[in-house]
């Protein structure tokens, strides 16, 4: 009489638990492609998160006399945030390495004080890298009270070193309520408050030597 | 060797319930999948018939997306996958020479996780703001945006992930620990090796997809921004996230369906499998190179142009090994004495038809040209004719090759004829016509189009209904031969070598209680 045969209980237990392993593994992988994400677009300068520069450091560039590049400038007030805002001006030709400064135009139209952040974007992505500011109103929260209005300027230099075929740059801003309530309240979404800091310091800790 | 009390089980529902036995559980796997493939393919007419004519007229918008989305997830999901892990369940352990899966009360769960994702799938249609309408992709911000619908759509996703985990752990530790004494990995059949390939290709992915969708959950309700760009996210992350595990997936679906097609063709062609080890190791280079091709999805996003010139020339290098297989199942018919019944059918035309999506794939993958081609009918019909030439063809062609051997009857060879013809025509004038389309600048996705689109997309529709149509024949085919029919011989085909081959049609309950030996 043939013996009938046993299965390999343990080595597949053994075997499955490993692969279970990778399995976890593997889903921890998916969590860490988000900072690796980050750290290539940082590493690359492809996501439009644009770079800061001092105003001496700006001053000391070299302009590029030769050419010129078309800057457009955009900008939106998400739903959470009740307030009329664009660009005072549409366009600019501008010579790489020559300092710029260009206003962007706010108003309240809720009827409570609101604080809001911007969130700047520049197009096409690779160029985001050489598109530094000085000073712009999304450094900081503006914080406007009912009817208020503002203008708000934004200084900026593109970097020489700009590919040569780029001919036109888009800088873009996206305002979002900084209040979570009230954001909801206009039907809309509010700027995470960390995402905040993230924002304001982003640019900052991405200047050149600081 | 008495086998007569071994071959006892509850009988009824508690049967199929309860069993651990790859046998049941493979047929499981197989009725869930077609029945899913019945649900799948109505709503696939709905689209067809909003797509009749321009303008809107069935269906309101909203609805219409709600069908491409969930007719793509029912299809991959519901239908594909779980279709060919029933293969696997019930050929397997008889085409290796165990006497069951490695863990079978595992894979009872594996299975009946299934039906209830399917459930809380269809289900979300039913939600107030109606089901997940953002496409199959599940692209940030709509999947962020939508409403209940969408919640029950990401927790079915996780389900059916899940199945399709355990169901792999299982697989792999079926070939790697419980073949017969003597077979190598090198004599393996070729089903089971694509498998085995496939299988780690799922549980390396599919994780990643459950990140992917946890990460969504938990932006849409516990306040953290991965993809929210309110939050200082980003939606684009996702889509690196998701087509990390796409692309991949696209191979889980196609390899099963390549080692169905390696059984197939020697057997009809009467000559071993041209090209064995490259067969083997053509297969595992698609496999590897799959994980570094995820961003040819997304060429139109902004990427550097080292990035788009790298994943160009990897995508365009998956032909290679691509190539190779097809040129191996052709070097096999070479001189063979070569019969045409069904199976062989089914075969040789997913070959060629996968063939002729892997074209427009190539086309597709030149990254200039996709700018021109993105988001249109052209890659509705590259994707079709890669997934339904392959893992329905496949299915269609496993299932008639296999099916005498599981029921112990033949099926109707005439009937079977008929229904690869009409499924041939029917498909090809279903989507053959959206390449056109797509080059000529029909955007998918959307309910409406441009008066000079109407013809083509009759022909659409009309090989659309003739497609499903032809279906009918399968199921009285499929259900006929389970009751009557001529009786099967053990060896089925004249020219089949396997161990499958060696069994009683149908085979016993159990099967190899005692190790078979391997020449």
């Amino acid at each position: 009489m043939k013996r009938l045969r046993k299965t390999p209980a343990k080595a597949n237990r053994r075997l499955a638990v490993k692969l279970g392993i990778v399995t976890l593994a593997m889903f921890g992988f998916g969590y860490a492609l988000a900072p690796m994400y980050d750290l290539m677009c940082q590493a690359f300068g492809v996501n439009g998160k644009t770079g800061r520069m001092e105003a001496q450091a700006a001053a000391a560039k070299p302009v590029d006399a030769s050419r010129t590049v078309t800057v457009e400038f955009t900008g939106l007030a998400t739903t959470g945030l009740p307030w009329e805002f664009k660009p005072m001006t549409r366009k600019l030709e501008v010579h790489p390495g020559a300092t710029q400064e260009i206003k962007y135009w706010v108003r309240n139209t809720g009827n409570e004080t609101i604080t809001g952040q911007a969130v700047p974007s520049v197009a096409p992505g690779v160029t985001a890298a050489h598109f530094k500011k000085i000073e712009c109103f999304c450094f900081t929260q503006q914080t406007l009270k009912p009817g208020e209005a503002r203008e708000m300027p934004v200084r900026f230099v593109v970097d020489p070193a700009l590919d040569k075929n780029v001919q036109t740059i888009t800088l873009s801003y996206t305002f979002f309520n900084t209040d979570k309530a009230q954001a909801k309240r206009y039907g809309g979404e509010a700027l995470a408050q960390s995402g905040q800091d993230d924002h304001a310091h982003h640019a900052a800790a991405r200047a050149p030597g600081s | 060797m008495s086998t007569a009390h071994h071959d006892e089980h509850p009988r009824g529902i508690l049967r199929w319930l309860t069993t651990t036995n790859h046998k049941d559980i493979g047929t499981l796997y197989l009725v869930f999948a077609f029945t899913m493939a019945i649900i799948g393919g109505l709503m696939s007419l709905v689209i067809r018939v909003e797509l009749w004519q321009p303008g809107l007229q069935m269906t309101d918008p909203h609805f219409f997306n709600q069908m491409t989305t969930v007719h793509a997830l029912v299809m991959i999901f519901g239908f594909a996958m779980p279709g060919f892990v029933g293969l696997a369940n019930w050929m397997i352990p008889i085409m290796i020479g165990a006497p069951d899966m490695a863990l079978p009360r595992l894979n009872n769960w594996s299975f009946w996780i299934l039906p209830f994702a399917a459930t809380l799938l269809i289900l979300s249609l039913f939600m107030p703001g109606g089901g997940p309408a953002g496409g199959w992709t599940i692209y940030p911000p709509l999947s962020v945006q939508g409403g209940i619908g969408t919640d029950f759509a990401l927790l079915s996703i996780h389900m059916l992930g899940m199945s399709s985990i355990l169901g792999s752990i299982n697989i792999i530790a079926t070939i790697l620990n419980m073949r017969a004494p003597g077979m190598t990995l090198m004599k393996m059949p070729m089903f089971v090796w694509t498998w085995l390939i496939t299988a780690f290709l799922l549980i390396a992915v599919m994780p990643v997809l459950a990140g992917a969708v946890t990460m969504l959950i938990t932006d849409r309700h516990f306040g953290t921004h991965f993809f929210e760009a309110a939050g200082g996210g980003d939606p684009l992350l996702f889509q690196h996230v998701f087509w990390f595990f796409g692309h991949p997936e696209v191979y889980i679906l196609v390899l099963p369906a390549f080692g169905v097609f390696s059984q197939i063709i020697p057997t009809f062609a009467r000559k071993p499998l041209f090209g064995y080890a490259s067969m083997v190791y053509a297969t595992a280079s698609i496999a590897f190179l799959s994980f570094i091709v995820w961003a040819h999805h997304m060429y139109t996003v902004g990427m550097p142009m080292g990035g788009e010139l790298f994943f160009m020339y990897a995508t365009m290098l998956i032909a290679v090994p691509t190539g190779v297989k097809v040129f191996n199942w052709i070097s096999t018919m070479w001189r063979g004495s070569m019969t045409f019944e069904t199976p062989m059918l089914w075969a040789i035309g997913g070959v060629f038809i996968f063939t002729i999506g892997g074209l427009s794939g190539l086309m597709l993958a030149i990254t200039p040209a996709d700018f021109q081609y993105h988001d249109t009918y052209f890659v509705v019909a590259h994707f079709h004719y890669v997934i339904f030439g392959a893992s329905v063809f496949g299915l269609f062609g496993a299932i008639t090759y296999w099916l005498p051997k599981w029921t112990g009857h033949m099926y109707n060879e005439t009937l079977g004829k008929w229904h690869f013809w009409l499924t041939m025509i029917g498909f090809n004038l279903t989507f053959f016509p959206q390449h056109f389309l797509g080059l000529a600048g029909m955007p998918r996705r959307i309910p409406d189009y441009a008066l000079q689109f109407t013809e083509f997309n009759r022909w659409s529709t009309v090989g659309a209904f003739l497609t499903i149509g032809a279906q009918l024949i399968f199921f009285y085919i499929a259900i006929k031969a389970m009751k009557s029919g001529t009786k099967a011989t053990d060896k089925v085909w004249e020219g089949t070598d396997g161990l499958e081959w060696t069994l009683p049609s149908p085979p016993p309950y159990h099967t190899f209680a005692v190790a078979p030996k391997i020449k």
